[in-house]
Protein backbone atom coordinates (compact mmCIF):
# COMPACT_ATOMS: atom_id res chain seq x y z
CA UNK A 1 0.00 0.00 0.00
CA UNK A 2 1.57 3.57 -1.13
CA UNK A 3 2.51 6.01 1.35
CA UNK A 4 -0.20 8.43 0.48
CA UNK A 5 -3.42 5.84 0.42
CA UNK A 6 -2.59 4.62 4.00
CA UNK A 7 -2.43 7.98 5.12
CA UNK A 8 -5.59 8.77 3.40
CA UNK A 9 -7.33 5.66 5.04
CA UNK A 10 -6.23 7.11 7.93
CA UNK A 11 -7.82 10.45 7.86
CA UNK A 12 -10.97 8.65 6.95
CA UNK A 13 -10.58 6.53 10.07
CA UNK A 14 -9.60 10.23 12.51
CA UNK A 15 -13.05 11.41 10.79
CA UNK A 16 -14.97 8.38 11.86
CA UNK A 17 -13.78 9.06 15.69
CA UNK A 18 -14.86 12.37 15.16
CA UNK A 19 -18.50 11.16 13.96
CA UNK A 20 -18.25 8.52 16.76
CA UNK A 21 -18.25 11.39 19.60
CA UNK A 22 -20.66 13.43 17.51
CA UNK A 23 -23.09 10.75 17.93
CA UNK A 24 -23.32 11.38 21.59
CA UNK A 25 -24.73 14.15 21.02
CA UNK A 26 -27.91 12.49 21.57
CA UNK A 27 -29.23 8.96 22.36
CA UNK A 28 -31.29 8.73 19.13
CA UNK A 29 -27.70 9.21 17.43
CA UNK A 30 -25.27 7.96 19.63
CA UNK A 31 -25.47 3.97 18.93
CA UNK A 32 -25.03 4.90 15.46
CA UNK A 33 -21.91 7.24 16.42
CA UNK A 34 -20.91 3.50 18.22
CA UNK A 35 -20.87 2.14 14.59
CA UNK A 36 -18.31 4.75 13.13
CA UNK A 37 -16.40 4.18 16.24
CA UNK A 38 -15.88 0.64 15.19
CA UNK A 39 -15.23 0.79 11.41
CA UNK A 40 -12.72 3.99 11.83
CA UNK A 41 -11.06 1.03 14.62
CA UNK A 42 -11.57 -1.32 11.77
CA UNK A 43 -10.24 0.68 9.08
CA UNK A 44 -7.49 2.00 10.75
CA UNK A 45 -5.86 -1.02 11.97
CA UNK A 46 -6.19 -2.92 8.57
CA UNK A 47 -4.14 0.19 6.81
CA UNK A 48 -1.26 -0.72 9.56
CA UNK A 49 -1.51 -4.40 8.88
CA UNK A 50 -1.42 -3.62 4.55
CA UNK A 51 1.84 -1.32 4.99
CA UNK A 52 5.08 -2.87 4.09
CA UNK A 53 6.69 -2.96 7.53
CA UNK A 54 4.19 -5.43 8.83
CA UNK A 55 5.51 -8.71 7.06
CA UNK A 56 4.48 -11.49 9.92
CA UNK A 57 1.16 -11.71 10.67
CA UNK A 58 1.04 -14.46 13.41
CA UNK A 59 2.16 -12.62 16.41
CA UNK A 60 -0.96 -10.18 15.81
CA UNK A 61 -3.33 -12.87 15.64
CA UNK A 62 -2.63 -14.34 18.12
CA UNK A 63 -2.46 -10.98 20.22
CA UNK A 64 -5.61 -10.05 18.88
CA UNK A 65 -7.72 -12.93 19.29
CA UNK A 66 -6.09 -13.34 23.22
CA UNK A 67 -7.23 -9.64 24.28
CA UNK A 68 -10.32 -9.47 21.91
CA UNK A 69 -11.50 -12.52 23.93
CA UNK A 70 -10.86 -11.24 27.17
CA UNK A 71 -12.26 -7.80 26.37
CA UNK A 72 -15.30 -9.24 25.00
CA UNK A 73 -15.74 -11.86 27.74
CA UNK A 74 -15.51 -8.90 30.35
CA UNK A 75 -17.76 -5.88 28.60
CA UNK A 76 -20.67 -8.24 28.68
CA UNK A 77 -20.55 -10.04 31.68
CA UNK A 78 -19.48 -6.60 34.26
CA UNK A 79 -22.57 -5.26 36.15
CA UNK A 80 -23.29 -1.83 34.90
CA UNK A 81 -23.03 -0.71 39.21
CA UNK A 82 -18.84 -1.61 38.31
CA UNK A 83 -18.51 0.27 35.38
CA UNK A 84 -16.32 3.13 36.85
CA UNK A 85 -13.50 0.67 38.06
CA UNK A 86 -13.91 -1.37 34.78
CA UNK A 87 -13.49 2.21 32.61
CA UNK A 88 -10.68 2.36 35.26
CA UNK A 89 -8.79 -0.33 34.19
CA UNK A 90 -9.27 -0.09 30.68
CA UNK A 91 -7.70 3.53 31.48
CA UNK A 92 -4.57 1.60 32.76
CA UNK A 93 -4.60 -0.37 29.57
CA UNK A 94 -4.11 2.25 27.41
CA UNK A 95 -1.56 4.13 29.86
CA UNK A 96 0.66 0.60 29.12
CA UNK A 97 0.21 -0.30 26.10
CA UNK A 98 1.46 2.97 25.56
CA UNK A 99 4.59 2.26 27.67
CA UNK A 100 5.10 -0.82 25.40
CA UNK A 101 4.82 1.13 22.43
CA UNK A 102 7.48 3.73 23.30
CA UNK A 103 9.45 1.00 24.39
CA UNK A 104 9.43 -0.50 21.01
CA UNK A 105 10.20 2.56 19.79
CA UNK A 106 13.39 2.92 21.94
CA UNK A 107 14.65 -0.42 20.80
CA UNK A 108 13.88 -0.76 17.15
CA UNK A 109 13.41 3.19 15.43
CA UNK A 110 14.24 1.96 12.35
CA UNK A 111 10.75 0.12 12.00
CA UNK A 112 8.78 3.73 12.74
CA UNK A 113 11.56 5.82 10.40
CA UNK A 114 12.46 7.97 13.48
CA UNK A 115 16.45 7.00 13.01
CA UNK A 116 18.47 3.92 14.01
CA UNK A 117 19.45 2.99 17.46
CA UNK A 118 21.68 5.08 19.37
CA UNK A 119 21.03 7.79 16.93
CA UNK A 120 17.56 8.84 17.17
CA UNK A 121 15.85 12.26 16.21
CA UNK A 122 16.28 14.78 19.10
CA UNK A 123 12.67 15.58 18.86
CA UNK A 124 11.42 12.04 18.38
CA UNK A 125 13.17 11.41 21.70
CA UNK A 126 11.79 14.56 23.43
CA UNK A 127 8.22 13.05 22.44
CA UNK A 128 9.32 9.70 22.49
CA UNK A 129 9.74 10.38 26.50
CA UNK A 130 6.93 12.42 27.08
CA UNK A 131 4.67 9.89 25.61
CA UNK A 132 6.05 7.59 27.66
CA UNK A 133 6.15 9.19 30.98
CA UNK A 134 1.68 10.29 30.64
CA UNK A 135 1.57 6.61 29.72
CA UNK A 136 3.27 5.70 32.67
CA UNK A 137 1.20 7.58 34.92
CA UNK A 138 -1.87 6.49 33.34
CA UNK A 139 -1.04 3.30 34.23
CA UNK A 140 -0.16 3.22 37.90
CA UNK A 141 -2.52 5.98 38.78
CA UNK A 142 -5.52 3.67 36.81
CA UNK A 143 -4.74 0.98 39.02
CA UNK A 144 -5.22 3.13 42.41
CA UNK A 145 -8.39 4.48 41.17
CA UNK A 146 -9.59 0.78 39.96
CA UNK A 147 -7.92 -0.68 43.33
CA UNK A 148 -10.12 2.57 45.40
CA UNK A 149 -13.74 1.64 43.10
CA UNK A 150 -13.50 -1.89 43.36
CA UNK A 151 -13.21 -1.48 47.75
CA UNK A 152 -9.33 -3.43 46.96
CA UNK A 153 -8.26 -0.47 49.31
CA UNK A 154 -9.58 2.61 51.53
CA UNK A 155 -11.85 5.11 49.69
CA UNK A 156 -10.34 7.68 51.97
CA UNK A 157 -7.94 9.73 50.96
CA UNK A 158 -4.30 8.55 52.19
CA UNK A 159 -2.34 11.61 53.16
CA UNK A 160 0.85 12.15 54.99
CA UNK A 161 2.65 15.30 56.03
CA UNK A 162 5.16 16.82 53.13
CA UNK A 163 3.29 14.81 50.55
CA UNK A 164 2.98 17.86 48.30
CA UNK A 165 7.07 18.27 48.83
CA UNK A 166 7.73 14.75 47.77
CA UNK A 167 5.38 15.06 44.44
CA UNK A 168 6.12 18.05 43.35
CA UNK A 169 10.43 16.88 43.86
CA UNK A 170 9.08 13.68 41.92
CA UNK A 171 7.82 15.65 39.47
CA UNK A 172 10.49 17.98 39.26
CA UNK A 173 12.91 14.80 39.15
CA UNK A 174 11.07 13.30 36.60
CA UNK A 175 11.63 16.75 34.12
CA UNK A 176 15.70 16.23 34.85
CA UNK A 177 15.18 12.85 33.66
CA UNK A 178 13.67 13.30 30.64
CA UNK A 179 15.96 15.96 29.59
CA UNK A 180 19.34 13.65 30.64
CA UNK A 181 17.06 10.98 28.58
CA UNK A 182 16.92 13.43 25.48
CA UNK A 183 20.59 13.98 25.96
CA UNK A 184 22.23 10.84 25.86
CA UNK A 185 19.64 8.35 25.14
CA UNK A 186 20.57 5.19 27.51
CA UNK A 187 18.76 2.94 28.06
CA UNK A 188 19.48 2.90 31.71
CA UNK A 189 17.87 6.41 31.99
CA UNK A 190 15.18 5.38 29.79
CA UNK A 191 14.54 2.20 32.44
CA UNK A 192 14.73 4.45 35.37
CA UNK A 193 12.08 7.37 33.87
CA UNK A 194 9.70 4.56 33.35
CA UNK A 195 10.16 3.57 37.09
CA UNK A 196 9.82 7.31 38.03
CA UNK A 197 6.61 7.75 36.05
CA UNK A 198 5.32 4.40 37.60
CA UNK A 199 5.88 5.48 40.98
CA UNK A 200 4.47 9.51 40.16
CA UNK A 201 1.02 7.91 38.92
CA UNK A 202 1.16 6.14 42.10
CA UNK A 203 1.51 9.01 44.30
CA UNK A 204 -0.52 11.49 42.44
CA UNK A 205 -3.69 9.42 43.27
CA UNK A 206 -3.27 8.14 45.92
CA UNK A 207 -4.51 10.97 48.21
CA UNK A 208 -7.49 11.33 46.45
CA UNK A 209 -11.00 10.04 48.12
CA UNK A 210 -13.69 8.17 46.73
CA UNK A 211 -16.39 10.58 45.81
CA UNK A 212 -13.77 12.55 44.21
CA UNK A 213 -13.23 9.48 41.36
CA UNK A 214 -15.52 11.01 39.15
CA UNK A 215 -12.81 13.87 38.40
CA UNK A 216 -9.66 11.10 38.76
CA UNK A 217 -11.45 8.82 36.35
CA UNK A 218 -12.13 11.87 33.50
CA UNK A 219 -8.54 13.34 34.21
CA UNK A 220 -7.16 9.60 33.56
CA UNK A 221 -9.39 9.39 30.47
CA UNK A 222 -7.56 12.89 29.48
CA UNK A 223 -4.75 11.42 30.29
CA UNK A 224 -4.88 7.88 28.23
CA UNK A 225 -5.67 10.60 25.29
CA UNK A 226 -1.91 12.71 25.77
CA UNK A 227 -0.57 9.39 26.17
CA UNK A 228 -1.63 8.30 22.24
CA UNK A 229 -0.99 12.06 21.67
CA UNK A 230 2.75 11.65 22.42
CA UNK A 231 2.92 8.34 20.69
CA UNK A 232 1.41 9.60 17.62
CA UNK A 233 4.03 12.50 17.31
CA UNK A 234 6.91 10.09 18.16
CA UNK A 235 5.84 7.98 15.22
CA UNK A 236 4.46 11.00 13.01
CA UNK A 237 1.11 9.82 12.60
CA UNK A 238 -1.98 11.92 12.74
CA UNK A 239 -4.66 9.24 13.09
CA UNK A 240 -2.89 9.25 16.63
CA UNK A 241 -2.61 12.73 17.09
CA UNK A 242 -5.79 13.51 15.86
CA UNK A 243 -7.45 10.64 18.20
CA UNK A 244 -5.46 11.45 21.40
CA UNK A 245 -6.23 14.94 20.95
CA UNK A 246 -9.67 14.31 21.21
CA UNK A 247 -9.77 12.00 23.99
CA UNK A 248 -7.86 14.40 25.72
CA UNK A 249 -10.27 17.27 25.47
CA UNK A 250 -12.83 15.31 26.45
CA UNK A 251 -11.49 13.98 29.57
CA UNK A 252 -10.28 17.74 30.05
CA UNK A 253 -13.73 18.68 29.57
CA UNK A 254 -15.34 16.02 32.09
CA UNK A 255 -12.76 16.96 34.43
CA UNK A 256 -14.07 20.58 34.15
CA UNK A 257 -17.72 19.73 34.47
CA UNK A 258 -17.16 17.37 37.54
CA UNK A 259 -14.94 19.81 39.32
CA UNK A 260 -17.77 22.92 38.82
CA UNK A 261 -20.23 20.15 39.88
CA UNK A 262 -18.41 20.22 43.31
CA UNK A 263 -17.35 24.00 43.14
CA UNK A 264 -13.48 23.03 43.36
CA UNK A 265 -11.06 23.98 41.40
CA UNK A 266 -9.02 20.55 39.38
CA UNK A 267 -5.71 21.77 42.15
CA UNK A 268 -8.11 21.03 45.17
CA UNK A 269 -8.75 18.18 43.66
CA UNK A 270 -5.42 17.15 42.79
CA UNK A 271 -4.30 18.18 46.16
CA UNK A 272 -6.71 15.27 47.74
CA UNK A 273 -7.26 14.74 51.41
CA UNK A 274 -11.24 15.94 50.88
CA UNK A 275 -13.20 14.88 53.33
CA UNK A 276 -10.68 13.78 55.98
CA UNK A 277 -10.98 16.89 58.24
CA UNK A 278 -14.18 16.62 58.44
CA UNK A 279 -14.09 12.78 59.26
CA UNK A 280 -11.67 13.20 61.94
CA UNK A 281 -14.29 15.31 64.32
CA UNK A 282 -18.02 14.03 63.55
CA UNK A 283 -21.06 16.45 63.96
CA UNK A 284 -20.59 19.63 66.28
CA UNK A 285 -22.12 20.06 69.84
CA UNK A 286 -25.68 18.79 70.17
CA UNK A 287 -25.50 16.24 67.50
CA UNK A 288 -27.26 13.34 69.57
CA UNK A 289 -30.02 15.28 71.12
CA UNK A 290 -31.47 17.04 67.93
CA UNK A 291 -35.25 15.40 67.07
CA UNK A 292 -35.07 13.48 63.43
CA UNK A 293 -38.40 12.37 62.20
CA UNK A 294 -38.24 8.51 60.63
CA UNK A 295 -41.13 6.54 59.16
CA UNK A 296 -41.50 3.10 58.06
CA UNK A 297 -42.41 1.83 54.43
CA UNK A 298 -46.15 2.04 54.94
CA UNK A 299 -45.98 5.54 56.09
CA UNK A 300 -43.62 6.50 52.63
CA UNK A 301 -45.73 4.83 50.69
CA UNK A 302 -49.36 6.30 51.86
CA UNK A 303 -47.34 9.54 51.46
CA UNK A 304 -46.11 9.13 48.32
CA UNK A 305 -49.85 7.27 47.22
CA UNK A 306 -51.14 10.63 47.82
CA UNK A 307 -48.70 13.00 45.93
CA UNK A 308 -49.57 14.92 43.03
CA UNK A 309 -45.67 15.18 42.09
CA UNK A 310 -42.34 13.09 43.24
CA UNK A 311 -38.99 13.95 42.00
CA UNK A 312 -36.79 10.74 42.83
CA UNK A 313 -33.40 12.23 43.56
CA UNK A 314 -30.36 8.97 43.43
CA UNK A 315 -26.92 8.94 44.63
CA UNK A 316 -24.37 6.51 44.90
CA UNK A 317 -25.92 4.93 47.81
CA UNK A 318 -28.50 3.57 44.77
CA UNK A 319 -26.20 1.99 42.94
CA UNK A 320 -24.32 0.14 45.74
CA UNK A 321 -28.07 -1.20 46.59
CA UNK A 322 -28.56 -2.01 42.98
CA UNK A 323 -31.77 -0.58 44.00
CA UNK A 324 -32.69 0.97 40.56
CA UNK A 325 -34.56 -1.72 40.09
CA UNK A 326 -36.78 -1.67 42.38
CA UNK A 327 -36.74 1.99 42.25
CA UNK A 328 -38.25 2.16 38.91
CA UNK A 329 -40.89 -0.80 39.69
CA UNK A 330 -42.31 1.68 42.65
CA UNK A 331 -42.12 4.45 40.49
CA UNK A 332 -43.87 2.80 37.79
CA UNK A 333 -46.32 1.80 40.21
CA UNK A 334 -47.06 5.60 41.66
CA UNK A 335 -47.17 6.36 37.83
CA UNK A 336 -50.17 3.91 37.76
CA UNK A 337 -52.21 5.53 40.41
CA UNK A 338 -51.66 9.00 38.41
CA UNK A 339 -48.88 10.59 40.53
CA UNK A 340 -46.10 12.52 38.35
CA UNK A 341 -42.82 11.40 38.83
CA UNK A 342 -39.45 12.62 37.34
CA UNK A 343 -35.73 11.80 38.01
CA UNK A 344 -33.29 14.71 38.97
CA UNK A 345 -29.55 13.99 38.79
CA UNK A 346 -26.43 15.57 40.23
CA UNK A 347 -23.29 16.19 37.77
CA UNK A 348 -21.23 14.22 40.40
CA UNK A 349 -23.63 12.10 41.64
CA UNK A 350 -22.13 8.25 41.40
CA UNK A 351 -18.77 7.67 40.78
CA UNK A 352 -17.94 8.42 37.61
CA UNK A 353 -20.01 11.27 34.74
CA UNK A 354 -23.08 10.16 34.02
CA UNK A 355 -22.98 6.74 36.11
CA UNK A 356 -26.62 7.53 37.32
CA UNK A 357 -27.94 8.23 33.76
CA UNK A 358 -26.99 4.37 32.82
CA UNK A 359 -27.66 2.79 36.03
CA UNK A 360 -31.32 3.95 35.12
CA UNK A 361 -31.93 3.48 31.89
CA UNK A 362 -30.73 -0.08 32.59
CA UNK A 363 -33.46 0.16 34.86
CA UNK A 364 -35.39 0.85 32.09
CA UNK A 365 -36.30 4.34 32.85
CA UNK A 366 -37.01 6.12 30.31
CA UNK A 367 -34.48 8.81 29.70
CA UNK A 368 -37.68 11.48 28.71
CA UNK A 369 -38.28 11.28 32.68
CA UNK A 370 -34.63 11.74 34.11
CA UNK A 371 -33.51 15.55 34.00
CA UNK A 372 -30.18 17.08 34.67
CA UNK A 373 -29.76 19.97 37.59
CA UNK A 374 -30.82 23.04 35.79
CA UNK A 375 -33.38 21.53 33.72
CA UNK A 376 -34.96 20.81 37.36
CA UNK A 377 -34.08 22.56 39.90
CA UNK A 378 -36.67 25.20 40.23
CA UNK A 379 -39.51 22.45 40.21
CA UNK A 380 -38.35 21.21 43.86
CA UNK A 381 -40.68 24.06 45.11
CA UNK A 382 -43.84 23.00 43.54
CA UNK A 383 -43.05 19.68 44.06
CA UNK A 384 -45.20 17.49 46.81
CA UNK A 385 -42.39 15.05 47.56
CA UNK A 386 -38.53 14.66 46.93
CA UNK A 387 -37.58 11.15 47.47
CA UNK A 388 -33.97 11.39 48.03
CA UNK A 389 -32.25 7.61 47.60
CA UNK A 390 -28.69 7.47 48.57
CA UNK A 391 -27.93 11.06 48.03
CA UNK A 392 -26.93 12.96 50.46
CA UNK A 393 -24.22 16.00 50.04
CA UNK A 394 -25.86 16.83 46.71
CA UNK A 395 -28.84 18.11 48.72
CA UNK A 396 -26.86 19.65 51.63
CA UNK A 397 -28.53 23.10 51.89
CA UNK A 398 -25.43 23.92 54.05
CA UNK A 399 -23.70 24.40 50.58
CA UNK A 400 -25.80 27.39 50.22
CA UNK A 401 -26.11 28.58 53.54
CA UNK A 402 -23.30 28.22 55.73
CA UNK A 403 -19.83 29.56 54.26
CA UNK A 404 -17.54 27.70 56.39
CA UNK A 405 -18.75 24.25 55.39
CA UNK A 406 -16.45 22.70 53.43
CA UNK A 407 -19.27 22.11 50.65
CA UNK A 408 -20.09 25.86 50.73
CA UNK A 409 -20.95 26.72 47.32
CA UNK A 410 -21.74 23.62 45.69
CA UNK A 411 -24.49 23.72 43.53
CA UNK A 412 -27.16 21.55 45.21
CA UNK A 413 -30.24 19.63 44.10
CA UNK A 414 -33.46 21.99 46.02
CA UNK A 415 -34.65 19.00 47.57
CA UNK A 416 -35.67 21.67 51.03
CA UNK A 417 -38.18 23.07 48.50
CA UNK A 418 -40.29 19.82 48.31
CA UNK A 419 -43.74 20.05 50.52
CA UNK A 420 -41.94 16.71 51.64
CA UNK A 421 -38.51 15.05 51.94
CA UNK A 422 -38.16 11.25 51.97
CA UNK A 423 -34.67 10.42 52.91
CA UNK A 424 -34.06 6.73 52.32
CA UNK A 425 -30.71 6.05 54.38
CA UNK A 426 -29.05 3.40 56.16
CA UNK A 427 -27.61 5.12 58.99
CA UNK A 428 -27.98 9.35 60.76
CA UNK A 429 -23.97 8.72 59.45
CA UNK A 430 -22.75 12.00 57.42
CA UNK A 431 -21.81 12.17 53.62
CA UNK A 432 -18.21 11.80 52.33
CA UNK A 433 -17.90 15.47 52.44
CA UNK A 434 -18.02 14.40 56.45
CA UNK A 435 -20.88 17.22 57.00
CA UNK A 436 -23.84 16.97 58.83
CA UNK A 437 -26.60 17.27 56.61
CA UNK A 438 -29.49 20.05 58.16
CA UNK A 439 -32.16 18.23 55.99
CA UNK A 440 -32.21 15.41 58.05
CA UNK A 441 -33.55 17.89 61.67
CA UNK A 442 -36.49 19.65 59.21
CA UNK A 443 -40.13 19.41 59.93
CA UNK A 444 -40.75 18.69 56.15
CA UNK A 445 -37.95 15.31 56.51
CA UNK A 446 -38.92 11.87 56.78
CA UNK A 447 -36.15 9.90 57.49
CA UNK A 448 -36.36 5.95 55.80
CA UNK A 449 -33.88 4.16 57.75
CA UNK A 450 -32.34 0.67 55.76
CA UNK A 451 -31.15 -0.46 52.67
CA UNK A 452 -32.20 1.14 49.73
CA UNK A 453 -33.51 -2.11 47.87
CA UNK A 454 -35.28 -3.42 50.61
CA UNK A 455 -36.94 0.12 51.33
CA UNK A 456 -38.10 0.62 47.58
CA UNK A 457 -39.60 -3.20 47.50
CA UNK A 458 -41.27 -2.80 51.08
CA UNK A 459 -42.74 0.35 49.56
CA UNK A 460 -43.71 -1.34 47.01
CA UNK A 461 -45.74 -4.02 48.66
CA UNK A 462 -47.36 -0.92 50.92
CA UNK A 463 -48.35 0.11 47.73
CA UNK A 464 -50.00 -2.82 46.20
CA UNK B 1 57.40 -9.35 -18.51
CA UNK B 2 54.02 -9.68 -17.73
CA UNK B 3 54.32 -12.66 -15.21
CA UNK B 4 51.37 -14.57 -14.10
CA UNK B 5 51.96 -14.10 -10.07
CA UNK B 6 52.49 -9.96 -10.34
CA UNK B 7 49.45 -9.87 -12.08
CA UNK B 8 47.58 -11.96 -9.94
CA UNK B 9 48.57 -10.29 -7.18
CA UNK B 10 47.75 -6.65 -8.71
CA UNK B 11 44.55 -8.67 -9.43
CA UNK B 12 44.17 -9.31 -5.56
CA UNK B 13 44.90 -5.70 -4.52
CA UNK B 14 42.27 -4.40 -6.78
CA UNK B 15 39.51 -6.02 -5.62
CA UNK B 16 40.75 -5.36 -1.78
CA UNK B 17 40.35 -1.76 -3.15
CA UNK B 18 36.97 -2.55 -4.70
CA UNK B 19 36.03 -3.68 -1.29
CA UNK B 20 37.18 -1.00 0.63
CA UNK B 21 35.36 1.40 -1.75
CA UNK B 22 32.31 -1.18 -1.57
CA UNK B 23 32.61 -0.65 2.19
CA UNK B 24 32.82 3.29 2.36
CA UNK B 25 29.89 3.57 -0.32
CA UNK B 26 27.90 1.63 2.14
CA UNK B 27 28.65 3.99 5.25
CA UNK B 28 28.36 6.48 2.85
CA UNK B 29 24.53 5.58 1.80
CA UNK B 30 23.88 4.95 5.21
CA UNK B 31 25.10 8.75 6.32
CA UNK B 32 23.00 10.12 3.72
CA UNK B 33 19.88 8.13 4.89
CA UNK B 34 20.67 9.17 8.22
CA UNK B 35 20.98 12.60 6.94
CA UNK B 36 17.30 12.64 5.28
CA UNK B 37 15.87 11.01 8.59
CA UNK B 38 16.94 13.69 10.00
CA UNK B 39 15.88 16.84 7.10
CA UNK B 40 12.45 15.39 7.88
CA UNK B 41 11.92 15.18 11.55
CA UNK B 42 13.58 18.50 11.81
CA UNK B 43 11.24 21.76 11.19
CA UNK B 44 8.41 21.24 8.62
CA UNK B 45 6.80 17.83 9.56
CA UNK B 46 6.70 18.69 13.31
CA UNK B 47 5.19 22.44 12.32
CA UNK B 48 2.90 20.06 10.64
CA UNK B 49 2.19 17.89 13.46
CA UNK B 50 1.70 20.41 15.44
CA UNK B 51 -0.96 22.01 13.41
CA UNK B 52 -3.11 18.81 13.05
CA UNK B 53 -2.65 18.41 17.01
CA UNK B 54 -3.78 22.10 17.74
CA UNK B 55 -6.97 21.70 14.91
CA UNK B 56 -8.16 17.92 16.57
CA UNK B 57 -8.11 19.87 20.09
CA UNK B 58 -10.24 22.21 19.17
CA UNK B 59 -12.58 19.94 16.81
CA UNK B 60 -12.49 17.81 20.19
CA UNK B 61 -13.27 20.86 22.18
CA UNK B 62 -16.80 21.57 20.37
CA UNK B 63 -17.86 18.10 19.82
CA UNK B 64 -17.88 16.96 23.55
CA UNK B 65 -19.22 20.13 24.07
CA UNK B 66 -22.48 19.23 22.25
CA UNK B 67 -22.30 15.42 24.41
CA UNK B 68 -25.59 15.83 26.46
CA UNK B 69 -24.56 15.32 30.05
CA UNK B 70 -26.94 12.02 30.21
CA UNK B 71 -24.53 9.91 27.59
CA UNK B 72 -20.97 10.89 29.77
CA UNK B 73 -20.61 7.36 30.80
CA UNK B 74 -20.90 6.52 26.88
CA UNK B 75 -18.54 9.05 26.01
CA UNK B 76 -16.16 7.93 28.52
CA UNK B 77 -16.21 4.51 27.42
CA UNK B 78 -15.79 5.08 23.97
CA UNK B 79 -13.06 7.85 24.05
CA UNK B 80 -11.67 4.66 26.01
CA UNK B 81 -11.77 2.52 23.01
CA UNK B 82 -10.73 5.22 20.57
CA UNK B 83 -7.23 5.96 22.25
CA UNK B 84 -6.73 2.38 21.87
CA UNK B 85 -6.05 3.10 18.72
CA UNK B 86 -2.47 3.28 19.71
CA UNK B 87 -2.36 -0.53 18.56
CA UNK B 88 -1.37 1.80 15.25
CA UNK B 89 1.99 1.77 16.98
CA UNK B 90 1.85 -1.77 17.93
CA UNK B 91 1.44 -3.76 15.41
CA UNK B 92 4.21 -2.11 13.11
CA UNK B 93 6.42 -3.62 16.07
CA UNK B 94 5.08 -6.90 16.14
CA UNK B 95 5.24 -6.64 12.11
CA UNK B 96 8.82 -7.74 11.34
CA UNK B 97 9.39 -11.23 10.33
CA UNK B 98 12.82 -11.54 13.10
CA UNK B 99 11.92 -11.98 16.66
CA UNK B 100 13.21 -9.20 18.55
CA UNK B 101 12.84 -7.57 22.08
CA UNK B 102 10.94 -4.83 20.25
CA UNK B 103 8.52 -7.40 18.55
CA UNK B 104 7.51 -8.86 22.15
CA UNK B 105 6.45 -5.39 23.23
CA UNK B 106 4.58 -5.06 20.01
CA UNK B 107 3.15 -8.10 20.54
CA UNK B 108 2.23 -7.31 24.28
CA UNK B 109 0.39 -3.65 23.12
CA UNK B 110 -1.30 -5.59 20.71
CA UNK B 111 -2.98 -7.68 23.23
CA UNK B 112 -3.83 -4.97 25.79
CA UNK B 113 -4.98 -2.48 22.86
CA UNK B 114 -7.29 -5.18 21.95
CA UNK B 115 -8.57 -6.15 25.15
CA UNK B 116 -9.54 -2.14 24.87
CA UNK B 117 -10.94 -1.84 21.83
CA UNK B 118 -13.12 -4.71 22.03
CA UNK B 119 -14.06 -4.08 25.91
CA UNK B 120 -14.73 -0.49 25.21
CA UNK B 121 -16.66 -0.64 21.87
CA UNK B 122 -18.88 -3.27 23.65
CA UNK B 123 -19.67 -2.02 26.90
CA UNK B 124 -20.50 1.42 25.26
CA UNK B 125 -22.72 -0.12 22.72
CA UNK B 126 -24.95 -2.48 25.62
CA UNK B 127 -24.96 1.00 27.51
CA UNK B 128 -26.13 2.54 24.65
CA UNK B 129 -28.79 -0.11 23.93
CA UNK B 130 -30.46 0.82 27.51
CA UNK B 131 -30.91 4.54 26.53
CA UNK B 132 -34.34 3.83 24.41
CA UNK B 133 -36.91 6.31 24.00
CA UNK B 134 -39.70 3.91 26.49
CA UNK B 135 -43.28 3.98 26.48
Amino acid sequence: MSESLSAFLYLVASVCFIMALRGLSSPDTARGGNIYGIAGMAIAMLTTLATPQVVSYWMIVIGLLLGGAAGTYIARNIQMTALPQLVAAFHSLVGLAAVCVATAAFAAPEAYGIGIRGAIHGASLVEMAIGLTIGAITFTGSIVAFAKLQGLVSGRPLVFPGQHFVNAGLGILLILLIVLFVMTEGASVYALLVLLSLAFGFALIVPIGGADMPVVISMLNSYSGWAACGIGFTLSNSLLIITGALVGSSGAILSYIMCKGMNRSIINVIAGGFGTEGAAAPGGPGVGDRLVKSGSAEDAAFILKNAGSVIIVPGYGMAVAQAQHALREMADTLKKEGVKVSYAIHPVAGRMPGHMNVLLAEANVSYDDVFELDAINHDFASTDVAFVIGANDVTNPAAKTDPTSPIYGMPILDVERAKTVLFVKRTMASGYAGVENELFYRDNTMMLFGDAKKMCEEVLKALG
Amino acid sequence: MADPASLAQRAGELAGDAGDLARKLDELSQQLALATHQAASAGTPFVFELTVFVLAVFVGYYVVWRVTPALHSPLMSVTNAVSSVIIVGALIAAGPMSMSFAKIMGFIAVILAAVNIFGGFIVTQRMLQMFQRKK
